[in-house]
């Protein structure tokens, strides 16, 4: 596929799954819009232009592991693995209702294609880490990606995988950063400040990209790179915006975990085209 | 970190058992690594790691890193060995423990050295005597405390062989080889030490050599004690608890551990709402001061007329 048609291609994903997951945050009253749209670009990218996988068989040794450290965002991850075939588009209106394999956090256990339980912060990081050690181990080709939050690096146990994916020079181990710059509360530079995250990253023996998040063309040239291909761990900083394609939820840390009523509802739905 | 337990002629010390048991197995299946926190030399890994460097993965002092990376390598197909000093194995990385192995299930083994009051010189921070309780809810995970050498090394052989997630929890401190005939190592299962019908001792662990040795000492005085080795404390042998109570009317538990949410409180917990009986626990009411094993264990009636004393408390009790 030429890439033009794959950036089109996964734009058109992305924007189907901010519907579907505003859609399942309106239904359930329930959700973390916020930081689900500030992922999305991403994670489309991810799975429909960047990951080997075989929805049919989800646990192929050879696939491409991607994790959702920052679990809370379950909209865009749930969105992509039903995008992807893992599941019927029915199981989406089951959203954080009684016995849904759709949790408010997402879980191994119940819904194919998500490789490890997250939602308690500072997760994702160590167990990608030990997923690209173990590819190492078995001369394996296939790449690890996790997304966390940027506030989330606030928890320790990111540093220390930061430290021994660096020491051990895992470069089939890439981070991405969702830097939308805000947390729960408020921005994460007003909490426990992150900047300069680049230098950080460098100093621990990482290379380093930035980019807009939201930019799918910059997003496929840093993270489709070849099997065996990098040395070193890869960080790449996302900048993003939090709420990103609904006017009234940019970049607005309310959103983070905001449900919206019904007008909203409408007036989004009405963007989202 | 505490001076090396003194040898003692018929004395072993278990982390001998699970270091040889490790390597025999890592030699057969490559899918099986060892993670460890700057603790190769405690976890007695130094052989493992010359034997098969790519395999032992040194993450450094960072445990709740070292828990996640071994979810990561079960992820990627691997049998990981995480083992680290029992006390921050455990606490450090509870959420881990919880989060990355047991919900998740993954193919992890936890393998929790130095447990107990084997660091007893060194303080409140470095015994793991709440282990138990913080383990024991957390389902899927199988919880392990091995009493002797054979038993360890059965316990890391059917480690390796089961899939899904164990604790296995060692200690420093030298003891003798358990005096059963004919044994199996059965998960799960409660292992008859010595049969009695007047008071059940159930113990685990180092205190398994106590008990039966306060059994032998009750038995002088007329009292038949029953003894049972209870290895698995999750999850726990319900069968063997409601024969000892039902056969003997009264129970003894003895753990070298905290006795609230262990072994005494597990079994507490199956009696009171089954059958119930006196049932006398015995260990640790909370933190315990800073000394020498033995010291502590004396301080705390961890001995055999501490043990002999309590069962008759417990006989004492049985209603009429």
């Amino acid at each position: 596929m030429l890439r033009n048609d794959t950036v089109a291609t996964i734009q058109e994903k992305a924007l189907w799954m901010r519907r579907k997951a505003f859609h399942m945050v309106f239904d359930a009253q329930l959700g973390h819009p916020g930081g689900d749209f500030s992922a999305i670009d991403i994670i489309a990218t991810l799975y429909f232009g960047v990951m080997r996988y075989d929805a049919k068989k989800p646990d192929m040794a050879e696939r491409d592991r991607f994790i959702m450290s920052k679990g809370h965002a379950t909209g865009a991850l749930y969105t992509a693995l039903c995008a992807a075939g893992y599941y019927p588009e029915d199981w989406l209106s089951t959203y954080m209702g009684p016995n849904s394999k759709l949790n408010g956090h997402p879980n191994r256990n119940y819904l194919p294609g998500v490789e490890t339980n997250t939602g308690p912060l500072g997760h994702g990081m160590p167990v990608g880490l030990g997923i690209a050690i173990a590819g190492q181990l078995t001369s394996s080709d296939y790449r690890t990606y996790v997304l966390t939050g940027d506030g989330e690096l606030q928890e320790g146990s990111n540093w220390e995988a930061a430290m021994t994916a660096g020491h051990r020079k895992v470069g089939n181990f890439t981070l991405i950063v969702d830097r939308n710059r805000l947390q729960q509360g408020m921005g994460t530079e007003e909490t426990n400040g992150l900047d300069p995250l680049d230098d950080k990253f460098r100093a621990f023996g990482w290379d380093v990209e930035i980019l807009d998040g939201h930019d799918v063309a910059a997003l496929l040239d840093k993270l489709d790179f070849a099997p065996g291909s990098r040395q070193r761990p890869l960080c790449v900083i996302a900048n993003t915006v939090k709420g990103k394609g609904v006017s009234f939820m940019e970049n607005k840390a309310s959103w983070h975990h905001g449900v919206p009523n019904a007008e909203q509802f409408d007036i989004a739905m009405k963007e989202l085209v | 970190m505490a001076a090396p337990a003194v040898k003692q002629e018929g004395f072993f010390d278990c982390r001998d058992a699970w270091a040889q048991t490790l390597e025999a197995l890592a030699q057969d299946d490559p899918r099986i690594v060892a993670v460890v926190n700057d603790s190769v030399g405690s976890s007695k890994l130094g052989g493992f790691q010359k034997k098969f460097p790519e395999r032992l993965i040194n993450v450094g002092i960072a445990e709740q890193n070292m828990v996640g990376v071994g979810a990561g390598l079960a992820n990627g197909g691997r049998i990981p060995f995480v083992s680290a000093a029992a006390c921050f194995l455990t606490g450090r990385a509870l959420e881990q423990v919880k989060a990355d192995i047991a919900y998740a299930g993954f193919n992890v083994k936890l393998v929790g050295q130095s447990s107990g009051i084997a660091y007893g010189e060194l303080g409140p921070t470095h015994h793991s005597i709440e282990d138990f309780a913080w383990l024991r809810p957390l389902i899927p995970l199988t919880v392990i405390v091995p009493a002797d050498p054979w038993e360890t090394a059965e316990a890391v052989k059917w480690a390796a062989s089961h899939e899904g997630p164990v604790f296995i929890r060692l200690s420093r401190m030298p003891v003798p080889n358990l005096e059963v005939a004919n044994r199996t190592f059965q998960p799960g299962k409660a292992e008859l030490v010595r049969q009695g019908g007047d008071v059940a001792l159930i113990a685990c662990g180092t205190m398994v050599h106590l008990a039966a040795k306060a059994a032998a000492a009750l038995e002088a005085d007329g009292i038949s004690a029953r003894v049972l080795n209870m290895a698995t404390i999750n999850p726990l042998d319900e069968a063997a608890v409601a024969a000892a109570a039902s056969e003997t009317g009264a129970i003894v538990t003895i753990e070298e551990a905290g006795i609230r949410g262990g072994l005494g409180g597990a079994v507490a917990e199956f009696t009171a709402g089954n059958l119930p009986v006196p049932v006398e626990r015995m260990g640790f009411p909370g933190f315990v001061p800073t000394g020498s094993v033995k010291w502590l264990f004396e301080q705390f009636g961890l001995t055999v007329p501490g043990i002999a004393k309590a069962a008759r408390k417990a006989i004492g009790r049985k209603r009429p």
